[in-house]
């Protein structure tokens, strides 16, 4: 609609040669963005404070920096909402409507409980994040640090912030450019985030590496998807490929060519189908609490861009690209599913979980109505915060490993990674065994928890639009899906805990510790080793919030879940 | 859609749900003390279907003409309310969606049936032998959670709410297969979760069908009230209907279960603990079949009728598969989730044939079928808690041994063959005569069925319970011997001085028991008896010094005592009761049958579709 406005810069280029031709100024409405600015000037705030504050002193600040930023962006949120304050603004770059505003909310809600099970420090003594990310992995200056258990590199707490306003700003974009920069801005500090982890160096750097670089090759993917379709509309605004689209007189080829490189690099941020490799790498390898940002936030604000664009630019091309996605999604739950099965490290299943996740919710994205977009967001809210909750209580179940484990802080292990590890967790720790099993159910979509719902409004939203053929193949993934859920419960319920000496292949003992165990992670060694019980160690303060508060939404959200389905329920459309 | 607040059915869901969660906090109370909250809790339920049984007669229902003569039937429901104690509030109105509670004749029979069946359950499992570091208090919470679920089912007049409890039923019995069971429980618990789960979100897809093909219809959007989803139930296209039917058929195939998808069964009840059995092969499945009437016949007619031949043929399958597996059993245990399975077939019969009467005795055989197979569930519980085994082949004679424990599970077997006299009789009966009206071929191949019962039921009781007293779950060897070794072939008993009977070598002739020496089995020495043959001999420290039994042959087990015979009294009492005169149960039954047909779109009377019974008459 504000299409005319927006071809300004195209326009003075080609028009420079003859005069200087008018500019006129692009409408700028700071309120409708206030939530983006609140949270970008938080994060600069916070590089400031990595200046200016001492070592001391700076995570206090740091956490109430952060923890600020967001709370007043929250309330630019609502306050927003509330009002109606819609607009397209930024040269049409920008798109603030009732779906961005909910976008908003669940990335911020989940963002919340992210950067509190981030800023932990008490689970892992020092925090999860480690304290010296530049020492060489198993130099004698990272044993000497392990030794001390120096508190963690805060500059981690600005890096989330940047994060966060790439991930507001995504799905809120309206042209291809903003779209293109806002997944850069989410996406780098991801990158550095997932190597920080303090215990198992080595593969978290391995990840963070493999993020990077196959991130990038989705990027640039993504790029020249975005350059033929510039060529196929003459403009980036999704509005212009709208128009193009609807008149048919582009070409055919580039507006192909042109999705289907676009969708690459998408589907890879929202980690789908067979674009998925990277995601169990780096689920694994990235410290939980990040895992856990990734895996809710980012899932979040790739599905609610690819929902615009979907509405938006290529509305009127649907039954041109749903074909394709209606493979995507059977290949993303297949895989999904069936991999998930076999895993036996936890982080790794539920990577392997959120794949399928991923195929479930393409299925509200495809159904492009004002119901499958509410529907969405309501079920990336719950998928959300049942993925927080069940990272969250994994940082907590840990290997007792006095021995096996010289160089870990305070003499307990790392994370308890081997499904194997959590049998007869029920038995010690009934109410986290228990918020577990909630989560889990929730993820297997069990009724009275809130992924029940969720899973209910996507599919009936894809069944209102002739896709109900799909909807069943759905409903045969979440069934296997469900097994593998299951196996954890059946193990924390009614297995045995592990004792004794057993001998442990190299994928579930590997990278123990830190430094030189970690290099067994690549797979050459099988180490026998003592295998302790696992201990659940005392959770934190702030990650027994997060539990808590994950636990209450997956219940109230399930058994009331009409305030969840109201606030996310978009009635208004889509701008552009 | 206006609210309504009677609150006997929330009460009924909801104190037995106060009851379990009241369990979780009494770990530490003293054992007894649980048991009997527990049983308290388990009893007021009871009460309250009484006052639900009184009420449904009093107020919301008159006995309306049973057959309506005339083909084009007005239906039932145009001077009779759908349903009875309605609760009713919003729950989800962005799905149309509402939490509405209610009965009709079919579903205040088995509210009724669970209600009794608890306390049954709970009183048998007194002394119930959990697996090490389980609690009684998690048991007892699990069963009461159970029983809250179940009510719920049967009670939901939104299908919405009927799916969430069906799903939700699961979770207490997962937990009470899959911590409370046999050897093999964590195998059979998740083969049993996973089934269900993998029917339930089939029904979930038909169930996300219906709310779409509803909100094709109606302008005002899509519901999954049942009354309103019966009333446009005509109105959805055919082959719309089919594919919503395979959803929910599927669900209830597998719980009910009919043939190809039966092999849960077996597994889930031989490992499940014996109250959870007795309550899954006695309720838990009937919510399949129960399923059929609420929901295949009633909102997608069309595809019933189209579809009927299929069920009939697995259910024809299932009567004379289930029997001939049954008598192929050597696990008590297993051979009554086999008979069961042969019985759900009649039931399955019952409901697809469209006619009053045999609708009304698949209803009847529902509820009987939980009387006379919990009766047996229990029993073979009862005798595997003394014998040690579910094995066939560890028990012979046990008639001579416990007479009382005989008799009963020769009135439940009785009763599972449909003897005339026993409540199964009566139900067997109309569903055949119902359906030969109509499918008299199906009817024909079912009768077969019935032979086959009687050759399953007799062999496995006269293998048991006749001939002369053996096998190692009856009889106690040396603790020395090998507990393999061949069971004494005849052997003549003779009484100790606590009354336990034992067993020597001497020829047959020299002493014979009385059946009055056996009674006094019940004292607390022979129930101490456990499965070891060590502790028995440490436990009774007579039984070394009897010089009689020197070669050490003792019988490891007495009769029912007084509050196992109290427990099991109520359900014999039914059955001949039930036998003799079922009239009770009937009148409730038989106006929600007739609805149930009409509503299938076929005449009470006749059983032909009043469709083409109409075209019949308009072309005369």
């Amino acid at each position: 609609m504000i299409a005319a406005v927006n071809n300004a810069a195209g326009l003075v280029t080609a028009a420079a040669a003859d005069t200087v031709q008018k500019i006129d100024a692009p409408t700028v409405d700071l309120r409708a963005v206030l939530p983006v600015l609140i949270v970008l000037g938080g994060a600069c705030l916070g590089v400031l404070v990595e200046a200016v504050f001492q070592r001391r002193t700076r995570y206090p600040v740091q956490l109430f920096v952060t923890l600020a930023t967001l709370v007043a962006a929250a309330v630019a949120v609502v306050w927003g909402a509330v009002d109606r304050h819609y607009a397209v603004t930024f040269a049409g770059s920008i798109a603030v409507d009732q779906a961005s505003y909910v976008s908003w909310g669940v990335i911020l809600v989940l963002a919340v409980l992210s950067v509190l099970l981030i800023a932990d420090r008490v689970s892992e003594p020092g925090g999860a994040i480690v304290a010296q990310a530049a020492v060489r992995v198993g130099s004698k200056q990272e044993a000497a640090a392990a030794r001390r258990v120096l508190p963690m590199h805060t500059e981690v707490f600005p890096l989330t912030l940047f994060a966060i306003g790439g991930m507001l700003v995504f799905p809120a974009a309206s042209d291809l450019l903003t779209l293109f920069v806002a997944l850069e801005v989410l996406s780098l500090p991801l990158y550095l985030m997932s190597g920080m982890a303090r215990r198992r160096r080595l593969i978290s750097q391995e990840a963070a590496v493999k993020y990077f670089l196959l991130g990038a090759f989705a990027s640039a993917i993504m790029l020249y998807g975005i350059a033929l379709l510039y060529g196929y509309a003459g403009g980036i605004g999704f509005s212009d490929i709208r128009r193009v689209a609807q008149l048919g007189t582009g070409s055919d080829v580039l507006l192909l060519a042109g999705i289907a490189l676009l969708f690459v690099g998408l589907l890879f941020k929202a980690s789908v189908g067979p674009f998925h490799l990277w995601t169990p790498d780096v689920y694994q390898g990235a410290p939980t609490p990040v895992t856990a940002f990734m895996a809710a936030c980012t899932k979040a604000a790739a599905f609610a861009a690819m929902m615009r664009i979907l509405i938006v630019a290529l509305e009127p091309m649907t039954w041109t690209w749903r074909p394709v996605l209606w493979w995507v999604a059977i290949a993303s739950m297949a895989i999904g599913a069936i991999m998930g099965i076999t895993q036996t490290d936890f982080k790794r299943m539920l990577a392997y979980s959120s794949i399928a996740h991923a195929g479930f919710l393409l299925l509200g994205v495809m159904a492009v109505s004002d119901k499958g977009a509410s529907a969405t967001l309501f079920y990336l809210l719950t998928y959300g915060v049942a993925t927080i909750g069940a990272f969250a209580i994994l940082t907590i179940v840990r290997r007792a490993s006095p021995g096996a484990d010289p160089d870990g802080p305070g003499g307990v292990g790392p994370e308890a990674g081997s499904v194997a590890d959590w049998a007869g967790l029920a038995k010690r720790s009934p109410l986290l065994a228990a918020s577990m099993s909630l989560f889990l159910l929730s993820f297997a979509g069990i009724p009275l928890t809130s992924g029940f719902i969720g899973k209910l409004s996507v599919f009936s939203a894809a069944a209102a639009e002739g896709m109900g053929a799909l909807v069943v193949v759905a409903m045969v993934a979440t069934a296997i899906t469900a097994f593998f859920y299951l196996r954890i419960v059946v193990l924390m319920y009614f297995s045995d805990p592990p004792s004794g000496t057993v001998t442990l292949p190299s994928g579930a003992a590997g990278g123990d510790g830190s430094g030189a165990a970690g290099e067994s992670a690549a797979g050459v060694l099988t180490a026998t080793r003592t295998q302790a019980r696992t201990v659940v160690i005392a959770p934190g303060a702030l990650t027994a919030a997060v539990i808590t508060v994950c636990v209450i939404l997956t219940l109230a959200l399930g058994i009331v879940p009409s305030w969840g389905l109201d606030l996310t329920e978009i009635t208004s459309g889509f701008l552009y | 859609m206006t609210n309504s607040y009677n609150p006997l059915l929330l009460l009924l869901i909801g104190v037995p749900l106060v009851g379990a969660i009241g369990m979780m906090f009494a770990k530490n109370l003293p054992v007894r003390t649980t048991k009997l909250i527990a049983l308290l809790f388990s009893l007021v339920p009871l009460a309250l279907a009484v006052l639900l049984w009184v009420n449904f007669k009093a107020h919301d229902y008159q006995p309306t003409p049973a057959v309506n003569p005339t083909p084009t039937a007005t239906p039932v429901d145009s001077v009779v309310p759908l349903f009875s104690q309605v609760f009713s509030v919003d729950w989800i109105p962005a799905f149309g969606i509402r939490f509405s509670l209610g009965v009709d004749g079919i579903s205040l029979v088995m509210i009724a049936l669970i209600a009794l069946l608890v306390p049954i359950v709970i009183g048998a499992s007194w002394e119930e032998k959990l697996p090490a570091g389980r609690s009684v208090a998690g048991y007892l919470g699990l069963l009461l959670a159970l029983e809250s679920a179940m009510i719920g089912v049967f009670a939901a007049t939104d299908v919405f709410l009927f799916y969430v409890m069906f799903e939700v039923m699961l979770i207490p019995m997962y937990f009470l297969i899959g911590a409370y069971g046999g050897a093999r429980r964590t195998y059979a618990a998740t083969k049993f979760f996973l089934y269900s789960l993998l029917g339930g979100l089939m029904m979930l897809a038909s169930l996300i069908g219906l709310y779409v093909a509803s909100a094709d219809i109606r302008p005002e959007g899509g519901t999954l009230d049942w009354a309103t989803l019966r009333s446009i139930a005509d109105q959805i296209p055919v082959g719309t209907q089919i594919w919503i039917f395979f959803g929910f058929f599927i669900a209830f195939a597998i719980k009910a279960p009919l043939v190809p998808l039966h092999t849960w069964l077996p597994d889930a009840g031989a490992e499940a603990p014996v109250g959870a059995g007795t309550l899954l092969v006695g309720v838990l499945d009937k919510v399949g079949t129960f399923g059929f009437l609420r929901i295949c016949l009633p909102l997608l007619p069309a595809a019933s009728t189209k579809l009927a031949w299929l069920v009939l043929l697995l259910a024809s399958i299932g009567i004379i598969y289930g029997a001939i597996v049954a008598a192929g059993q050597t696990n008590l245990k297993r051979f009554v989730t086999y008979t069961s399975i042969a019985h759900f077939g009649f039931i399955a019969m019952g409901c697809f044939v469209f006619t009053t009467q045999a609708v009304s005795g698949a209803v009847l055989y529902m509820v009987n079928h939980g009387l006379a197979t919990g009766l047996l569930f229990l029993l073979v519980g009862m005798l595997a808690a003394r014998g040690g085994s579910v094995n066939v082949k560890d028990y012979g004679g046990v008639w001579k041994v416990a007479p009382i424990l005989t008799g009963l599970f020769l009135v439940a077997s009785m009763a599972t063959i449909a003897v005339p006299g026993t409540n199964s009789f009566i139900s067997e009966f109309l569903v055949l005569l119902g359906s030969f009206r109509t499918q008299p071929v199906w009817a024909i191949i079912a009768t077969c069925g019935i032979v086959l019962a009687a050759v399953y039921m007799l062999w496995i009781f006269q293998q048991v319970f006749t001939g002369p007293i053996r096998g190692r779950a009856v009889v106690a060897t040396d603790p020395g011997d090998d507990h393999l070794a061949p069971a004494p072939s005849l052997g003549e008993v003779r009484t100790d001085p606590h009354g336990i009977p034992a067993v020597g070598p001497q020829p047959a002739s020299t002493v014979t028991v009385t059946s009055t020496s056996v009674t006094t089995g019940v004292d607390p020495a022979a129930r101490t008896v456990s499965l070891s043959t060590d502790v028995i001999t440490e436990a009774d420290p007579a039984a070394r010094a009897e010089p009689v039994a020197a070669p050490g042959r003792r019988l490891r087990f007495g009769d029912l005592s007084k509050r196992e015979i109290a427990v099991l009294s109520p359900l014999v009492v039914l059955i001949i009761f039930l036998g003799v005169y079922p009239k009770p149960v009937l009148d409730v039954i038989n106006p929600t049958a007739d609805r149930t047909v009409i509503d299938s779109g076929h005449t009470v009377g006749t059983g032909l579709d009043v469709t083409a019974d109409r075209a019949q008459q308009e072309g005369k």
